[in-house]
This record gives structure tokens, C-alpha cells and sequence, in this order.
């Protein structure tokens, strides 16, 4: 608003401030057109039947499910109001977790407390037990528990550092002695590689992080959380920011991974949900209302307010 | 995707890692220091208001406000009503130059700013004013005041050259010291107006010009308080321009015959350099002066300072509801 | 963005331009006068410099007794002295202003990080206002506090009396000297660049101090890495600032630093931080009563054109380094 800004197209204000105050129509060439309602017998049948469609899931390798965390009886309170109410879950590697429900029902709340980043929060309190292993995480330090448990933000925010600093960066930043370049060399190239990012940026590793696309950032991220060998990664909405392109490498670097790595996922997007879960968790005001395999919970559900939820009723 | 899988780990660098605390030596070192500065700040920062303060009320006394200096330099005793005065006048002067100039100044960048080349000249301009020293902004006082022209601003001494000192020249460069500052914060002020404000004045067929006086400038005015308060400051702060502007006198010498005038176009001292004349750089070796006027130079200083958190503290009112 | 404006061709026009051509002539007389003292500085200096050459900073001889021959010229213009070597205070302002900059930058780094993460919270609002009075006060207080109380301790305690003899033919140790001046003034520059520092750590953007912290990195080492390295081009702001500061400082340093044009001798060991130095601001005001001598005048002017260019390059030298810092931010910046 500075004046010193170059003078740009003559004010379009100026000009109407002459003319009389415009009249909006809004011009109705016709009546809509209708659909008729189903008859019946007719569409889609009724959701209780054998021949209902499967669930749209991504192609995947099986797995053995071997539990990593788990949560027994976990609240957290921000202040007087309660976002997580005695919620038990398994977190399992081999598997992919999505927690699934509408804004404020505190899935991102819990997924930040399993690596206890609501610590962050300065008004959070928790309640009840969160087991890594089967050892309660509070015993740990927490630096040590976060490099178990990573985390992937909705945002993607690689530091303003090159993109070899960026993957290298949780193997920098730790200990007293840094290693060398070409120590790092293949544990870079080895995240890279299963972030599904390596051949797009193999020739540019120096190049600032923040030049990249916004899905390359969010794989970059990946990579960066990668390189530390986590046992859990926890995805906070992680394709919400993303174009579908984007979005499909990603689902299909997370199904891959899950062999390895405990996931777990929140997300908004019921189609992702389907796409990539194994076991689905719903939530709803802080409480647990159902949780079970992706198959059951989306097609036969057992609550009704996740029938609800995951035919559209509400969100 | 991939098919890499998660391989065993590279010897070496995987045990350096996985072995080590989370807090290296060098880390904590790091926050044994952020913590030793901290503190340490702390003990500087109490350890001048403390002393000021003791030394202060030790050695202030009501006369020492009340009573004048004794004329001739280097004797004990007096007062310093004058450079009490002398501090009002000069940042009186010094304001009520740079607020009326300072806004004005502010108000021509934001509002209007043609020819652009002119506009960064100025801005340049008032940046340079705003990184030179004041002991530099003296001299050049100086040098301008001296010439004849100005002669009617300062005593003239034998030889018809003029002094070049005096209360008004000491004000003049004074509010070269606070421009920057009122300017800065006017800018800041009107920037901060959303174009909407403007736009319906216009629309409301008024011109900039009333647009300016009627609705910008009283809505900045807690801007322009800001930036005027702490012009003041500063300028109460400064002691290189009156030491260079203002002649090596501790009591006002007034200059011709004309009341009020005669003060403005003669000489005297201010706070700063009567703390300045009494400290052991000065020839006046009376200490115990120079606490008690720097107690009350600092008390000043810091309830200007006060006064600028209070205006922009009541900074509730916003532009979106 | 475009400027908002008026309608024209309505009635009021003209006080709309008169205003304008009221308020930048004012804006361009305030520049003219700006670019006058430029010109009047370097035209009074002048002479002082064609006399000298390079040599006028280069070394050799006693500054003072140079300074006392061109205050004691003959009154003739065509014999007016102004043979000055001013190295030693081209030295002195160097050491003192690099030396509190630096001190003062290593200090205000950790007192920042300390206030954004590690202070207890009552502490660190405590220390809010606490450095907003630090910045605030004149810095004659400053130097009385320093020649009252700092200046008897080094003079007598800290500085032994093998010590004063081992110089005295040449100065005086008396307590005013290089750290005295370079520790004050370290702490007048200081606060400016605190508060600078702990805003742009507050602005880190959340999405990064989470990303480090999540990937198991320990809060100081997050702070140094991303935090500072996002805050750089607020650290050199800073840091221009400071040293713009520390150059100008006047009054402070010729009550506290020595009064002699001496270039303390780092081979001397510890006396080196005990002999005086003087900087240009200082010596200006220290010799402010010469300026009506014309010579002399024109010295001392000559050393003011000295700070002038100093300010000039720093100024440019800030920016410089700012604009290579930006392809590292984000980029909406």
C-alpha cells in the first residue's frame, strides 16, 4: 500500500465510483434439470448384501502383524477440555493404522502424543499409558523415543538447508562427533531411495530443499524421517496439501514401508483411508467409537455413528 | 517407491549414532552458556539500576533541583535547576521540529511518493541520518550554524564570526536525531491501515488530501505518540550534540535582549553534559552532583520510556472485527 | 498492489496538489540538508587529507604531539600544519568497535536463545522490559558508572605496579584503557541486538522447530541448527546495527577508554588490555575545543568524514549480506 510500489492499472475504483451502483442478476436460463429418484429394485443395492464392492485398497504384500505401541487407557486434556477420552489402541508393524473422524475428534491429538510431541503444547496434560515395546514411553528420554517414532506434518517443512542436509540432518544432529559426508552418503541415498524421491533429485543433492515441488518436499520429509531407522511413523494428513499425482506415490511408498515401520495415519479423506489402511480406528469427540479391520469398519460397520461417518452423513 | 528394504546398518556410523546421549558435551556447554548470558544480563541490568539508584538518593538532594550552578566552573556546591531547564528546552525544541517534519515526511512516502526516484532518495536519506553519530550530526551543526547567515540563531563573538551554539542550533540537529524515529513509526502506523479505510474515503468523493488530515492521521496517532516519545528520548539521552552545540556553561547565558528569545539564541547546559562536567572527564570533580543529576536524567529517561509501553500496550482495537 | 487513489477531477483537487507539492518539498529540503552535511563534511576535511596522502593512515610519530602542532600552526594560512599519522586511532576504533561487536554478538546469541527456550517463563518476561531499559540508558550514565566505579578497580586492583612501570615513560595506566571501553560498550550495544535476535527466534516457523524436535534432535541443537540458521539475516541486521552503534559511541568511550591516541600493543601481553585507546568519535570529542584553530577544525573534521564512509560501507556491506541470505528463506520473503 506504500506508494513507493510502481503505479499499476489506473484504479478500477476511480473509474466506478462514477458509474451507478451495479445491480447483480443472477440469469436463470431454465429449470435444473432433476434426477429422479431411484425406483426400487433399481442403483445400488443395500449396503447388507454379499455382493457389495470391495473396498478400492492399493495392492500390497502380506504381512505377519508384530505389535509395537499400544495405548492403554489414554486421555489428554488441553486445559479443562478433554480431546482424548481413555482410548486404547494397537499400533502394529506390518499393518497400517488409519485413524479416521471428523475436525476436533482428536485423532491428530493422539497420534502426537505417541511421540510426545503434545509435550510441545504448554496447557496439555495426559492421562493413562502409552507402551513402546512394551515399556512405558514416559520412562524414556524423549529425544531417544522420538527417533523411534517419527513423524510426517501435514505441511511438508524441510529445513532451508540443501537437500543432502536435510536427510542427513537427524544423523548430523546427534552425538558429539559428526560424521563425514561420505559417511552419510549411503544412508542419504538409502532414504532417498525409499522415500521414492532418489532419481528425481540424484543430481541436484546440494540444491536449496525449499526449491522442490510441494510432493517432493513432503517425500523429502519422508526421506529425512527415514534416515533415522524409525520403528513407528506416525502421518499427520500427510497428502492433504498435495495433487492426487503426488498423493498416489506417497500412498504407495507408505504401503510399501509398512513391512518395516508401524504406521499410522490420520486422515481426512475417507477414499485415502480406504485406499491404504489395514486396520481402521474412528473417532469421534475425543472418544474411540470403533476400531477393526479396514474391510469391516467401512463396509459393515458396527456403530452407528461410524455408519454414518463413513457413508457421508456428516464430517 | 521402492524396493529397498531396511538393510542392516552401515558399522560405524549406525553404533555412533545409536550410542550416543541426546545431550552431546558441546550441547551442554551450549546451555550452561545461554544460561550464564541470561543470567549474567540480568545481574548488569540490576546491578546499574541499583547502584544509580543508591548513589542517586544518597547524593540527590530538593535543593540540588531547585538551585542553580555556581557560575564559576570547577567550584563545589550549587544546584542544576539550569540544566534541568536546559533539557526541557532542548527536547522541546527538538520535538517540536522533528514531530511536525517527521510526520510530514512519513505521510509524502506512503500517501504519494512521486517521482519514485525522488521517494528512495528521501528514504535513503532519512536511513543515513538514522546511522550517523550524533557526534558527527554536531559537528555538521556546526559548520552550518557558523556561517554568517545563520547569525541570528547564536551569539556572535568578537570578530563577527557567530558562535555557531546555542539552544536553538543544539535543538535543530537535536530533531535530525529524533526524525528518523518519528518517521519510522508514522510509516509503520499508516502502513498498518488497511486499503479499505482509504478506499471508502475515496469513494466518498473525498480527496487525499482530507482523506490524509481526516481519517489517516487520527487514526495514527498512537504511531506518531510512539515515534515522538521516543524521539524525545533519545534527544534527552544525547550528550555529543550539546556538548559540541551548546558553549561550556552550566548556567543559562542568555543572548540580547529580547525575553524568551534571548534564552533560545544563548547558551547553557543540559542534563547530560552537567553529568558529563561533574564526572572525573570533566573539570568539574563533584561526583556526588553528578549521581544525583544522572539519577534524575535516568528517572526521565525511563518514564519516557514507560510512557511508550503505555501507548503501545493499549494497542486493542483492531481494523477486522 | 495497486495504490488506492482518489477519483480526479474533483473539486478539492488542487489542495490535494498543493499538499503534495507542500509535503515533498519538504521531504526533498530534509534531503537536500542531508546531502549538504555530506558535502560540507568532506569539503572541510578536505585539506587535512590532500596534505597527507595515504600517509594521513598510515603510522609514525606521537598523534597527540601531531594534534598539538596543528593546533599551535602559525596563524598565516599558507603555514598551517597538518601532518597527522592517524593509524593508532584507526587501530583503537577497530579493536574497540570489532571487540565489543563480536563479545557483544557471542553474548547476545546465547541471552536470545536463552530467553526463547531455556528461561522459566516469569523470567523471561522479566527480561523484556529489562533489556528495553538496558538500551535506554544515555550513555553519559554509562560512563560515570564506569569511570566511578569500573575505572578504580582496573587502575588499582587489577593492573600491578610492575605493570605501570613497565610503560610509564610511554602512558599512564590508569584504569581507562582498551577493556574498560571495549566491556562498556559491549554492553550498550547489546541489548539492539538481543531483542532482534529473540523476535526473529520467535518467528522461526512452527513447522520447522516441530520438524526438528520430532526427529529426536535435543532443544539446544535444534536452536542452534534451524533456529539461528533461519534467524540469519536477523543476526546480520543486528550486528550491522551494533557496530553502526559501537562506531558512533562518543561521549562513553573518551570518559572511558584513555584519552591518549596510543595503539595498545598486543606483544605487550596483558598490559596490551590495560593501555588506552582512542577511536575517532572519541577523539573528537576530546578534542572539540580545537575546532576553532583552522587546522585543527579541519582534522577533526576530517576525522568525522572517516566515520561518515564507515557508516556508508557498513550500511551497504548489511545489505549485501542480506540479499545473498535470501535464497536460503522462504520464498515468500
Amino acid at each position: 500500500m506504500d506508494a513507493l510500489r510502481p503505479e499499476g492499472v489506473r484504479e478500477p475504483l476511480a473509474v466506478a465510483a462514477q458509474l451507478p451502483p451495479p445491480v447483480r442478476r443472477i440469469e436463470v436460463a431454465e429449470a435444473p434439470t432433476v434426477v429422479p429418484p431411484p425406483a426400487a429394485g433399481n442403483g445400488h443395492a443395500p449396503v447388507a448384501t454379499g455382493t457389495a464392492p470391495r473396498l478400492k485398497q492399493l495392492p500390497r504384500a502380506a504381512t505377519t502383524p508384530v505389535e509395537r505401541m499400544r495405548t492403554e487407557e489414554l486421555s489428554i486434556a488441553y486445559g479443562l477440555k478433554l480431546a482424548v477420552n481413555e482410548v486404547s489402541l494397537n499400533v502394529r508393524q506390518g499393518e497400517v493404522l488409519a485413524l479416521i473422524g471428523p475436525s476436533g475428534c482428536g485423532k491428530t491429538t493422539l497420534l502426537r502424543s505417541l511421540n510426545r510431541l503434545v509435550e510441545l503444547t504448554p496447557a496439555a496434560t495426559r492421562g493413562g499409558r502409552i507402551l513402546l515395546d512394551g515399556e512405558d514411553v514416559d520412562g524414556y528420554d524423549v529425544t531417544w523415543l522420538r527417533r523411534r517414532v517419527g513423524m510426517l506434518f501435514q505441511q511438508p517443512n524441510p529445513f532451508p538447508m540443501s537437500i543432502f542436509d536435510n536427510v542427513a540432518y537427524g544423523l548430523r544432529e546427534r552425538g558429539s562427533k559428526k560424521p563425514s559426508k561420505r559417511e552419510l552418503e549411503p544412508a542419504v541415498t538409502e532414504a532417498l531411495h525409499r522415500a521414492g524421491l532418489f532419481e528425481e533429485v540424484k543430481d541436484n543433492l546440494d540444491h536449496p530443499a525449499l526449491a522442490l515441488s510441494g510432493g517432493q518436499q513432503q517425500r523429502l520429509c519422508i526421506a529425512r524421517s527415514l534416515a533415522v531407522r524409525p520403528e513407528v511413523l506416525l502421518l499427520d494428513e500427510p497428502c492433504s496439501a498435495l495433487d492426487p499425482i503426488s498423493t498416489q506415490t506417497i500412498e504407495e511408498t507408505i504401503v510399501a514401508l509398512r513391512s518395516e515401520i508401524a504406521i499410522v495415519i490420520v486422515t481426512h479423506n475417507l477414499q485415502q483411508a480406504q485406499r491404504v489402511a489395514d486396520h481402521v480406528a474412528f473417532m469421534y469427540l475425543g472418544d474411540l467409537i470403533e476400531y477393526g479391520e479396514a474391510e469391516q469398519v467401512f463396509r459393515s460397520p458396527v456403530a452407528e455413528r461410524t455408519r454414518e461417518y463413513v457413508s457421508g452423513g456428516f464430517g | 517407491m521402492s524396493t529397498h528394504a531396511q538393510t542392516r546398518p552401515a558399522p560405524g556410523l549406525w553404533e555412533r549414532i545409536r550410542g550416543n546421549e541426546s545431550w552431546s558435551i558441546g550441547d551442554r556447554i551450549g546451555v550452561g552458556l545461554a544460561w550464564g548470558a541470561g543470567l549474567l544480563l540480568c545481574a548488569i541490568a540490576a546491578a546499574i539500576v541499583l547502584y544509580m539508584l543508591v548513589r542517586g538518593l544518597q547524593y540527590l538532594s530538593f535543593s540540588d533541583v531547585f538551585s542553580h550552578p555556581l557560575p564559576g566552573l570547577g567550584e563545589t556546591g550549587g544546584g542544576f535547576l539550569d540544566p534541568i531547564l536546559g533539557t526541557f528546552v532542548v527536547a522541546m525544541l527538538g520535538t517540536v521540529i522533528a514531530g511536525p517534519l517527521g510526520v510530514s515526511i512519513a505521510v509524502w512516502l506512503t500517501e504519494y511518493a512521486r517521482p519514485a526516484w525522488l521517494a528512495r532518495a528521501v528514504e535513503s536519506g532519512v536511513e543515513i541520518v538514522a546511522g550517523t553519530p550524533s557526534i558527527v550530526l554536531a559537528i555538521f551543526g556546526l559548520i552550518v550554524f557558523q556561517q554568517s547567515f545563520f547569525s541570528f540563531l547564536s551569539p556572535t563573538g568578537e570578530g563577527a564570526t557567530p558562535l555557531g551554539r546555542s539552544f536553538i542550533v543544539a535543538g535543530a540537529m537535536m530533531s535530525l536525531i529524533a526524525l528518523p524515529l518519528v518517521v519510522g513509526a508514522t510509516r509503520e502506523a499508516l502502513h498498518s491501515i488497511p486499503r479499505h479505510v482509504r478506499e471508502a474515503s475515496y469513494a466518498l468523493g473525498k480527496d487525499r488530501a482530507s482523506t490524509i488530515r481526516r481519517v489517516l492521521l487520527p487514526a495514527s496517532r498512537r504511531g506518531i505518540g510512539t515515534g515522538v516519545t521516543l524521539g524525545m528520548g533519545r534527544i534527552i539521552g544525547d550528550t555529543a550534540i550539546v556538548f559540541i552545540l551548546l558553549g561550556a556553561t552550566l548556567r543559562f547565558e542568555p543572548n540580547g535582549g529580547l525575553p524568551g528569545w534571548d534564552l533560545l539564541t544563548g547558551n547553557g547546559s543540559t542534563l547530560t553534559t552537567y553529568v558529563f562536567h561533574n564526572s572525573p572527564a570533566g573539570e568539574g570533580g563533584q561526583p556526588e552532583k553528578a549521581y544525583a543529576a544522572a539519577f534524575v536524567l535516568l528517572a526521565i529517561v525511563l518514564a519516557l520510556n514507560f510512557a511508550v509501553d503505555m501507548i503501545t500496550r493499549g494497542r486493542g482495537k483492531s481494523w477486522t472485527h | 498492489m495497486t495504490k488506492a487513489a482518489p477519483a480526479e477531477g474533483q473539486p478539492g483537487d488542487r489542495t490535494d496538489q498543493r499538499t503534495e507539492l507542500v509535503l515533498g518539498a519538504l521531504s526533498a529540503a530534509v534531503l537536500l540538508l542531508i546531502a549538504f552535511m555530506i558535502v560540507f563534511v568532506f569539503t572541510k576535511a578536505w585539506p587535512s587529507f590532500s596534505h597527507n596522502g595515504l600517509a594521513w593512515f598510515g603510522g609514525g610519530g606521537n598523534v597527540d604531539e601531531q594534534l598539538t602542532n596543528i593546533f599551535n600552526s602559525p596563524a598565516d594560512p599558507g603555514d598551517y600544519v597538518y601532518t597527522l599519522h592517524a593509524w593508532p586511532l584507526l587501530y583503537s576504533t577497530a579493536l574497540i568497535t570489532g571487540g565489543a561487536v563480536l563479545i557483544g554478538t557471542a553474548l547476545s546469541l546465547l541471552s536470545a536463545m536463552f530467553i526463547v527456550e531455556f528461561a522459566p517463563p516469569w523470567l523471561a518476561k522479566v527480561l523484556q522490559p529489562v533489556i528495553r531499559l538496558l538500551a535506554a540508558v544515555p550513555s553519559v550514565i554509562y560512563g560515570l558508572i564506569a569511570l566511578l566505579v569500573l575505572v578504580p578497580f582496573v587502575g588499582n586492583d587489577l593492573i600491578s605496579g610492575d605493570e605501570k612501570e613497565s610503560v610509564q615513560f610511554v602512558i599512564q595506566l590508569d584504569g581507562t584503557g582498551l577493556i574498560v571501553g571495549v566491556l562498556v560498550l559491549t554492553v550498550m550495544i547489546s541489548p539492539i541486538m538481543i531483542a532482534i535476535v529473540t523476535d526473529a527466534l520467535r518467528s522461526v516457523p512452527r513447522g520447522w522447530t516441530e520438524g526438528a524436535a520430532a526427529l529426536g534432535v535435543n532443544r539446544f541443537r535444534a536452536l542452534r541448527t534451524v533456529g539461528l540458521r533461519a534467524a540469519r539475516p536477523a543476526i546480520v541486521a543486528a550486528a550491522v546495527l551494533a557496530t553502526a552503534r559501537a562506531l558512533g559511541e562518543a561521549i562513553m568511550l573518551s570518559m572511558v577508554s584513555g584519552s591518549h591516541a596510543f595503539a595498545p600493543n598486543p606483544l605487550d601481553g596483558v598490559t596490551f588490555f590495560f593501555e588506552p585507546a582512542l577511536t575517532f568519535a572519541a577523539a573528537i570529542v576530546d578534542h572539540a575545543d580545537e575546532l576553532s584553530v583552522t587546522p585543527s577544525g579541519q582534522t577533526i573534521y576530517a576525522f568525522a568524514a572517516v566515520l561518515l564512509i564507515s557508516s556508508a560501507f557498513l550500511s551497504f556491506a548489511g545489505w549485501v549480506a542480506r540479499r545473498s541470505m535470501r535464497k536460503y528463506t522462504l520464498a515468500a520473503r
